[in-house]
């Protein structure tokens, strides 16, 4: 489950190791796949154009999650393959890794997915991801001017997030 | 205590060819594993295709919450993949170990027609003798 217990509102992050080596890539979607935020650092291939990039990237993550709730081992009892999973709801996976690069994954309660792609030799990255959450709540749902539900145009959320990514390893 | 829940061999369509359970409480009917088996075979196509740099071949491990997914592909599109406990190590390894037993007792049988269901007994056989000596690996460290 990736419900966070503690009171902190925005948790301190997490002690930076080697730096040097940033994100390739970065979506947030909402609960209706919504792309809400994509921000790119280092992507030397683009195989599709930027829609069916964001569609692609959703449809892949909504059936990995439908995967990994029917495959889960311990569980007996589980829902038909391809029924919509509740956030919180089933087996879910933090992440996967190819021999190209790393996808990072978190899902908050209310359905905000973010998703950060790195390269394959990174660490854990739930608690970065956890940091990244606390600054979307900060500088984006907090901001006044930001209407839920569309694309986040916040010039702090970019350069908190450009400054804390750069420190990631 | 299984530190491998369950493999599954597709071939190169992404159909299931082999399915074996190691004592899950979700072991899956024939028609899920099925079903399961040919969504991996297309997410493991598409996470080639959103890669940020040229070269991927597609997932090779997949970390989730109650389990870790391992998968092999070998030169020809068929897949190897093992569901085992969050942690396990040498589950690479394990995949080669399993490639092998299926070259031998699988590809060099020569009643096994390509792409069918594996039935085929010293598989089966070799297959536990290699898992039991690599449980008994673990649990001896």
């Amino acid at each position: 489950m990736q419900f966070f217990g503690g009171s902190d509102i925005s948790p301190s992050p997490p002690a930076p190791t080697a730096a040097g080596h940033n994100a390739n890539v970065m979506y947030m979607f909402n609960r209706n796949g919504v792309c809400l935020f994509y921000r790119e650092w280092n992507r030397p291939l683009r195989t599709l154009n930027p829609q069916q990039d964001h569609k692609l990237m959703f449809g892949l993550l909504f059936s990995l999650k439908s995967l990994t709730a029917k495959m889960d081992p311990t569980s007996a009892d589980k829902g038909n393959l391809g029924v919509p999973q509740l956030p919180g709801q089933g087996c879910s996976f933090h992440s996967f890794r190819t021999n190209t690069y790393k996808l990072s994954f978190m899902e908050s309660p209310s359905g905000i997915k973010i998703i950060l792609v790195t390269h394959p030799r990174t660490g854990d990255l739930r608690e970065a991801l956890k940091y990244i959450y606390s600054l979307y709540v900060e500088y984006v749902t907090k901001n006044p001017v930001y209407a839920p539900g569309s694309p986040i145009r916040c010039d702090l959320f970019n350069t908190n997030l450009d400054q804390y990514v750069r420190s990631i390893s | 205590m299984a530190a491998i829940y369950s493999l599954f061999i597709i071939n190169k369509s992404g159909g299931l060819i082999f399915y074996k359970d190691y004592g899950s409480a979700g072991r899956m009917d024939t028609n899920d594993s099925l079903r399961v088996a040919s969504l991996w075979h297309s997410m493991h196509a598409i996470s080639q295709q959103l890669s940020p740099t040229v070269g991927c071949s597609g997932i090779e491990l997949l970390e989730a919450d109650a389990f870790d997914l391992h998968c092999f592909q070998s030169l020809t599109g068929t897949k190897f993949f093992v569901v085992c406990e969050p942690g396990t190590q040498h589950m690479e390894a394990l995949l080669k170990v399993i490639y092998e037993l299926y070259t031998d007792y699988v590809l060099k049988n020569p009643f096994y027609e390509m792409e069918m269901p594996i039935r085929c007994e010293l598989f089966d056989l070799n297959l536990s003798q290699a898992l039991q000596k690599d449980r008994v690996a673990l649990l001896g460290r």
